[in-house]
């Protein structure tokens, strides 16, 4: 392991050494390494191997932009090894090459398969034949990808936070010119947040002998209250909000001047050989030396269209690199050619028509193909870009109002600090704060530069115009040839920018060559559309925290206690059964149960006009309900359509309890909120779902209990069928409901959550003796069904309207006042529903499956099942299901095809138990 | 979809706190005819344009309002409770 000696702005801490492996094998590297950095110092060239071809891929640019170091970090794919700082034990591996990156057999692709792998290989060739596609897609899907996800997320902890952030002023980027920009903003008064992709802000100086002014800056500016997120990559604009995806935290920024500093991209050259390991782009190198104290190679070529790469030189031979040659494109020198098996061993260089050539020999060649502005943000954000045909590249020529740029990116590179400074003033400007900047923009003193040629060396070899892809020039000289000759079409054909470096690296590469070989020029040509997201970011940072809210009863630790198995109901946890649904369901026929239904939706309405208000929600009427006494209401929409259902207890003059269905209570409390917006009537609506529990007591045996625990008269003189009334049950203020939930005797009670448990408590214990036993949602279902009652959601759909639901007698036409619903009510009353929801009965045996098809005589689907239920009760299967409205007639046969068998069952038009309901009012 | 609504109880929220209520559409007064009541039940103008919504504060205070929308910027204009909204 060789380095340099320290460098002045290097991020080392030489004194610690941080171990960890690299395909199971040791390395060593110090405190402030980043994987790659620590790999190449102890001695690795192939850090990967490419999509398509399999070719070996060295360091490029160091900079987290392009795929040549992607690995895995303990077992999560798709990591830059080249950004990843070191830790001590971690687990680094490659992806895509087997068995190793160093005998990869895939390899064999770039060997033979050349000719053989044009864009659109796999469309054309494993089409036929056509049944054999489902082998083809798996073996594809294994030879294909980079790396490989986790089958499960098991440590899903490291999931991020949403965070949301709202500021005056948002710079992305902190290069100079970002920096500058939010200090200068932040010193104006403005709340400034600056979000950096690199470990500290600073951007290419710091690599780049501007280090002491970068983390000036950097200080000045936190000293001038910006918030300075690093390691923070911006992802996107959406719509103004930019999303900032920062570790484990993903950050919503909304500003109300979004500044982009974003700089530009360093583009490489594109010749024959160009992704050899060994050819590096000259920041790459820059930041090698500089950041990390390593010499990226002992004998350099330096390729370059202006004066970064004569920069880069300087700083090779500074640090002991000897450099053999350097062509400069301004001079009509390029590189045409990398030679090398397994890495750089020369370079042939000479003009772009060959003549001239020469051989170099070199462990490393340097390149430099200009830059092109980052403009993918900005064109997000509104901007539109358009071709400077003096610098070669696609540059910001219109910005929406709150959208500025500075720096590299808005071609202002050549004095990033007077370009920030000027524009984070004007961004605080805007906002009213601090003065406005003088006009002068900064004066244009880059030195010139070439423009570099689609390709060069072609014919030599396979010259790389997208890496991240395995796009070669000939692939976008075929695709053109195929009729794809426009940039988007030409994009999805060859999936060139479509791949981990979002086009950083080749998009203008493949407009030149599109350019080359349709004959238009790059202004024409344009670009592809800017999309999210801009840099790369696991799902799961998207995703958020794992989190599933659930909703419990105060009643709940009493049902795990009395070993319930709890099960979802939308957003409820809730007890499905206590280990015995059919006996704990007879027990209400027998004795008595108890059941928490505290999850039911309830809600007052009260004020001078709540029965009127009702009566506009319902179909049937309430105001000329007497107080203490209780309706069954089905509220529809304005289609006719069943919504909900529940009972209404009218508690006064003014005031009506209202319960809904579990699921239903949010979309009710939206409904009647949303008319009483509307209709402005003198109503008050009160949410009491969360603040009352609520058990259901039934069974012949109730009364005596309910007798024990209030000083109500119980008897069915005193407290009939339907009545409500307020009464303190075990002592607890309560609202208690006679109510035929499950039919048999039963008494629904509403108090206040805190007592839940206490009320449940007490309700079993005063039942003890009569044999009392709890009871959950399936023998609830069980029960409900024997009584024929539909179950909103399950029995009937968005479709159904109470006449097809046989609930005629619900629909109060007769009403005066208008009802959300009447018309298409009156509608639906003139013409039958084809269909009819209907009970069944079959002899005991196999319990059809929910949703089972209804079959007519030549075996045709008619209709469907919408529940079933053995019962011990009546000794045999009873269900309800949609038939044809003939067929709708008490003894009427139907089949019902569920899988292979065929059940033929009965239509029962009443209520399976209790039809006439005389247990209920008894 | 990404903007700023002001609840009017509450004040400025992301969208993401409030249900959309959709269009302002009158309930028809009289008796529709059935094609009155279809496009009433089923069909939105579906503006490209300035509009007037109904909001709900899901997140927040659980009141209705309108707010008036500029439907392909996502600039809205004001919002308000029912009785205070401003004629048209």
């Amino acid at each position: 392991v060789t380095r340099l000696p320290p460098q002045p702005g290097e991020r080392l801490d030489r004194s610690t050494s941080v171990g960890f492996t690299f395909d199971g094998k040791p390395v060593q590297g110090h405190a402030g390494d980043t994987v790659a950095s620590a790999l190449f110092a102890a001695g690795q060239r192939t850090f990967s191997r490419s999509f398509k071809y399999h070719r070996r891929r060295g360091l490029l640019c160091c900079a987290g932009q392009c795929p040549n170091c992607l690995v895995a970090v303990d077992g999560a794919p798709g990591v830059r090894a080249c950004t990843e700082p070191v830790r001590e034990g971690m687990k680094v591996e490659h992806l895509n090459a087997t068995p190793s990156l160093e005998r990869d057999v895939m390899a064999v692709t770039d060997a033979v398969g050349g000719p053989f792998t044009p864009p659109g290989f796999y469309y054309k060739t494993f089409i036929r034949p056509r049944r054999l596609w489902p082998l083809y897609e798996k073996l594809l899907r294994n030879v294909a990808g980079l790396g490989r996800l986790r089958a499960s997320q098991d440590e899903r902890e490291w999931r991020t936070e949403y965070r949301r952030r709202h500021a005056d002023v948002l710079v992305v980027g902190g290069g100079l010119a970002g920096l500058a920009a939010a200090i200068a903003a932040a010193r104006a008064g403005a709340d400034v947040v600056l979000a950096d992709e690199g470990p500290e802000p600073g951007g290419r100086a710091l690599a780049e002998g501007g280090h002491e002014r970068a983390r000036e800056l950097a200080a000045q500016a936190r000293a001038a209250g910006v918030e300075v997120l690093t390691s923070a990559s911006a992802l996107g604009s959406f719509d103004g909000l930019v999303a900032v995806w920062q570790a484990s935290t993903l950050h919503q920024v909304r500003a109300r001047r979004l500044v982009f500093a974003t700089g530009d991209v360093e583009q490489p050259l594109v010749f024959a050989g160009n992704d050899l390991p060994g050819v590096m782009l000259s920041g790459g190198v820059r930041r090698l030396i500089a950041l990390y104290g390593i010499a990226p190679g002992t004998r350099a070529v330096v390729a370059t269209t202006s004066d970064r790469g004569l920069e880069a030189a300087d700083a090779l031979r500074a640090a002991g690199v000897e450099v053999v040659a350097v062509a400069d494109l301004r001079e009509g020198r390029t590189v045409l050619e990398a030679e090398g098996r397994k890495h750089v061993s020369a370079a042939v260089l000479g003009a772009l028509d060959g003549a001239d050539e020469r051989r170099v020999e070199c462990d490393l060649i340097v390149m430099s193909g200009g830059a092109a502005p980052a403009t993918s943000l900005v064109a997000q954000a509104g901007g539109r870009t358009a071709y400077d045909e003096g610098r070669g590249h696609f540059a910001i020529a219109e910005l929406p109002d709150d959208v500025l740029a500075a720096g590299a990116v808005a071609d202002h590179g050549d004095d990033p600090e007077r370009s920030g400074e000027r524009t984070g003033a004007l961004a605080a400007h805007a906002l009213g704060l601090g003065d406005a900047p003088p006009p002068d923009g900064p004066a244009d003193r880059r030195a010139p530069e070439a423009v570099p040629p689609a390709v060069a060396g072609a014919g030599r070899g396979k010259c790389f115009a997208c890496l991240c892809e395995d796009v070669t020039a000939k692939d976008i000289h075929l695709s053109v040839d195929e009729g794809y000759d426009s940039i988007e079409l030409s994009k999805r054909y060859t999936t060139a920018t479509m791949g981990p470096c979002q086009g950083r690296m080749c998009q203008l590469p493949a407009i030149r060559l599109m350019a080359q070989e349709t004959g238009q020029d790059l202004a024409s040509i344009g670009t592809t559309t800017a999309r999210p997201p801009w840099s790369a970011v696991p799902l799961g940072a998207l995703a958020g925290r794992p989190w599933d809210p659930a909703k419990r009863s105060s009643i709940h630790p009493r049902h795990r206690e009395l070993g319930a198995r709890v099960m979802w109901a939308g957003d409820w946890r809730r007890a499905y059964d206590y280990g015995d649904p059919q006996a704990e369901a007879l027990a209400v026929h027998e004795s008595a149960g108890l059941i928490d239904v505290s999850t039911l939706g309830k809600l007052i309405v009260r004020g001078p006009q709540a029965g009127e208000f009702l009566d506009r929600l319902y179909p049937n009427r309430f105001a000329n309900l007497a107080p203490g006494r209780i309706r069954y209401g089905v509220l529809t929409s304005d289609a006719g359509r069943i919504m909900d259902d529940g009972t209404i207890c009218r508690l006064d003059d003014e005031s009506f309890y209202v319960t809904t269905t579990s699921s239903g209570a949010g979309a009710v409390e939206q409904w009647f909120s949303w008319w009483l917006a509307d209709w402005r009537m003198e109503v008050a609506l009160t949410d009491v779902t969360q603040g009352l529990a609520a058990v259901n007591l039934a069974g012949p045996r109730s009364r005596e209990i309910m007798g024990r625990l209030t000083e109500l008269d119980c008897s069915n003189e005193a407290f009939a069928y339907l009545d409500g009334k307020r009464a303190q049950v075990a002592g607890v203020a309560a609202l208690v409901l006679r109510i035929g939930f499950v039919g048999e005797v039963g008494y629904e009670i509403h108090f206040p959550a805190a007592y839940g448990q206490d009320v449940w408590d007490a309700i079993l214990e005063a039942g003890a003796e009569h044999g009392i036993r709890p009871f959950g949602l399936e023998p609830q279902r069980i029960l409900r069904l024997q009584k024929m009652h539909i179950l909103v959601g399950q029995d009937t759909d968005s479709e159904s309207t109470p006449f097809g639901a046989a609930m005629p007698w619900i629909v109060k036409l007769d009403k005066d006042e208008d009802f959300i619903g009447k018309w298409a009510l009156e509608h639906a009353a003139e013409h039958p529903s084809e269909t009819t929801l209907v009970g069944f009965t079959l002899p005991d045996g196999d319990v059809p499956t929910e949703g089972a098809a209804v079959l007519d005589g030549r075996g045709e689907p008619i209709g469907q099942v919408t529940s079933a239920r053995h019962s011990r009760q009546l000794g045999q299967i009873i269900g309800m299901a949609w038939v044809p409205a003939d067929m709708a007639s008490d003894g009427t046969a139907i089949t019902i095809s569920d899988e292979s068998r065929r059940l033929r069952a009965e239509v029962l038009t009443r209520p399976f138990y209790d039809p006439d309901g005389e247990v209920l009012r008894s | 979809v990404s903007y700023l609504l002001t609840c009017p109880n509450c004040g400025t929220r992301e969208v993401t706190d409030y249900a959309f209520g959709g269009e302002v559409a009158r309930r028809p007064r009289e008796r529709p005819t059935l094609r009155e009541l279809g496009a009433y039940n089923y069909f939105r103008r579906n503006v490209a344009g300035v509009q007037r919504e109904w909001w709900y504060h899901r997140s927040g205070c659980r009141a209705w309002f309108i707010a008036e929308r500029d439907t392909r910027t996502n600039d809205v204009h004001w919002t308000a409770l029912p009785d205070e909204v401003p004629s048209p």
